[in-house]
């Protein structure tokens, strides 16, 4: 056994556009601990869907790996990743337009294991009851259609498709960003239970900082393709060490009236991926940029107390 | 988990019959398939049978639609003709939605293939109608199996690309990605995922279709290049009755009005099939 589950290794994605190539992935490397959620934060277009899709070979990557329990899902054919496929899983966005409308609840949930030939019909239908009893549905919704059911639930029927093949790990993108405040907590703690009964090695992607920093065990900052920092989700909020962690921190609004906080506002916006910045992505809405900013891409250092890093001044200015 | 809730929602049959228009025609169209279907085994219709003596009778208590040149019976020969444009359309429908489905799926799901079958469609789509099916049959012979061939080959562009286009949509929805991601298999996806979420605009076409080939069939027929003459045809006695037509215009008054109302029929239904699986206008109705 490893300790790492998921080892994603220099993974780049470059999607070829009219207007050129979009840098969508830049050399993306990240351990994710077996039995661990990981966070994976950033703007709007910072690439984290992409490597998301990348890192479960939904789409293929431009070149570097991901290695899953040692194996490398690159060199899998066709009919390896199909088979691979039972252990690594997706839960998405949107809770609508992810369920497919004319199919019922009990065949959404047995997709997959029909698709991998597990069990007789009656033993898939014992298991699509199991699945609905675990995520908090009744076994009698497996026969109604998904429009009958509200966000929170389609959503809950997306966790149990996910969970029916019984999966080692779980990419959920965005997966609670569509739902309302009070409905996202439940399905959140829905997640925590979930991991902490069947140990599940998780990579959420989010753009709510609150969120990752509730439910994740380690969080990653993305920025224009790039990881910027990574580290324990405690030490990451409490102390940001990246420039860019800490302007995306102190833009969290404070529970309490009247409180306030030295804001770091950015400038402008993120530029785009069809022309990043040489050198440091994140110089051109740096406020500590230098001239050596441009020059040298920053690599994501270690810094000591199990977090990483990628800026040139780290020392100079934290 | 409270807040669940099943609309109650009206059955597609329902929504369709509350206009009064589709309705009719529906009920029009189940009368013509009976008559087509029973009376010929239930009644003593030969349409071959000849009486010249009684050539060109007017419609009466003899012949209650008239008789034609060769003192045919023309309710006879309305009925046989009947199963012939009936069955000619249906075949044209079926054929062509299968032909579309599988093009059209090819041409929406896999990238590599989506250039060379468009244009194809393009291609076939830039010639009229009339006149590819009226190569087709020269090249093929006039007989029914062939005209349903040529008129297959003529429609099957209209439901390509719709499936295509429909294709193209439904293949980037996330549920299409999650059953990747679970391992399903490309024709598991494309029956399941795909097939069944765009299955609504196949089955519209399909009724126009029949609409179509009801048409284009008498229009062959007429122009003498459809079935052959012995096989009865809406189109081929309309040709016949056409040099009649100052003494005996009922010779092609009924077969016409057998054309007109079949195909409008269609159509209405078609219409009516189209709205009622539009949720947009199925909830005005």
């Amino acid at each position: 056994m490893h300790d790492t589950l998921v080892s994603i290794r220099g993974l780049s994605k470059t999607f070829h556009s009219d207007r050129g190539p979009v840098y969508a992935v830049k050399d993306v490397s990240l351990d994710i601990p077996r039995g661990s959620i990981v966070g994976l934060v950033g703007e709007s277009g910072s690439g984290k869907t992409t490597l998301g899709r990348t890192v479960l070979r939904l789409i293929e990557p431009s070149s570097g790996s991901t290695y899953f329990d040692g194996t490398d899902l690159n060199s899998l054919n066709t009919k390896g990743m199909q088979a691979m496929r039972r252990r690594m899983q997706i839960i998405f966005q949107d809770p609508v337009a992810s369920l497919n409308p004319r199919l019922r609840v009990r065949d959404v949930i047995a997709e997959g294991l029909v698709a991998h030939g597990v069990g007789s019909g009656r033993e898939r239908e014992q298991k699509v009851a199991a699945l609905l009893d675990e995520v908090g549905l009744k076994a009698e919704h497996m026969n109604r259609y998904p429009h009958e059911f509200s966000g929170g639930q389609r959503q809950r029927i997306g966790i149990a498709r996910a969970l029916a093949l019984d999966p080692d790990f779980i990419v959920a993108d965005e997966s609670v960003s569509a739902l309302d405040v009070s409905i996202q907590a439940q399905v959140l703690n829905l997640l925590l239970d979930i991991r902490d009964r069947r140990g599940l090695t998780m990579l959420f992607i989010a753009h709510d900082l609150s969120v990752v920093e509730y439910l994740c065990d380690v969080t990653a900052v993305m920025y224009l393709g790039r990881l910027v920092e990574v580290g324990p989700s405690a030490r990451v909020y409490s102390e940001p060490a990246h420039p860019y962690t800490r302007a995306l921190l102190s833009a969290i609004p404070l529970p309490e009236p009247g409180a306030k906080r030295g804001r770091e506002l950015l400038q402008g916006d993120i530029p785009s991926p069809l022309a990043p910045p040489s050198g440091c992505v994140f110089r051109t809405r740096c406020r500590h940029a230098q001239a050596t900013c441009a020059e040298t891409v920053p690599s994501l250092s270690p810094r000591g107390d199990g977090r990483k890093a990628a800026c040139l001044r780290l020392s100079e200015i934290s | 988990m409270a807040g669940i809730t099943t609309a109650p929602e009206r059955s597609l049959l329902a929504v369709m019959l509350s206009r009064r228009i589709v309705a009719l025609a529906l009920a029009f169209l189940i009368m013509i398939v009976g008559i087509a279907v029973f009376a010929p085994a239930l009644f003593s219709l030969d349409p071959a049978a000849m009486s010249v003596r009684q050539r060109l009778t007017p419609p009466g208590a003899a012949y209650w639609l008239g008789s034609d040149a060769f003192g045919r019976d023309v309710l006879s020969r309305l009925v046989h003709a009947g199963r012939v444009s009936l069955l000619i359309g249906a075949g044209v429908a079926l054929a062509a939605a299968f032909a579309g489905i599988f093009i059209g799926l090819l041409a929406g799901f896999y990238r590599r293939l989506d250039g060379p079958l468009s244009r194809l469609i393009d291609a076939m789509m830039a010639f009229p109608d009339i006149l590819l099916a009226i190569s087709l049959v020269a090249i093929l012979g006039g007989s029914v199996i062939n005209v349903i061939i040529a008129l297959s080959i003529v429609y099957t562009p209209r439901i390509a690309r719709i499936v295509r286009a429909s294709t193209l949509v439904v293949r980037e929805l996330p549920y299409v990605e999650a059953a990747r991601a679970l391992g399903s298999s490309t024709s598991y996806i494309l029956s399941r995922h795909v097939l069944l979420n765009i299955s609504s605009p196949i089955i519209v076409q399909a009724t126009f279709i029949f609409a179509y080939a009801m048409l284009a069939e008498a229009g062959l027929s007429f122009l003498g290049v459809g079935v052959d003459p012995a096989t009865p045809t809406w189109g081929t006695m309309i040709n016949e009755g056409r040099q009649f037509i100052d003494r005996s215009p009922y010779l092609i008054l009924f077969p016409g009005l057998a054309i007109s109302f079949s195909v409008l029929s269609l159509q209405l239904l078609g219409d009516g099939l189209r709205d009622a699986l539009d949720p947009k206008i199925a909830r005005q109705m």
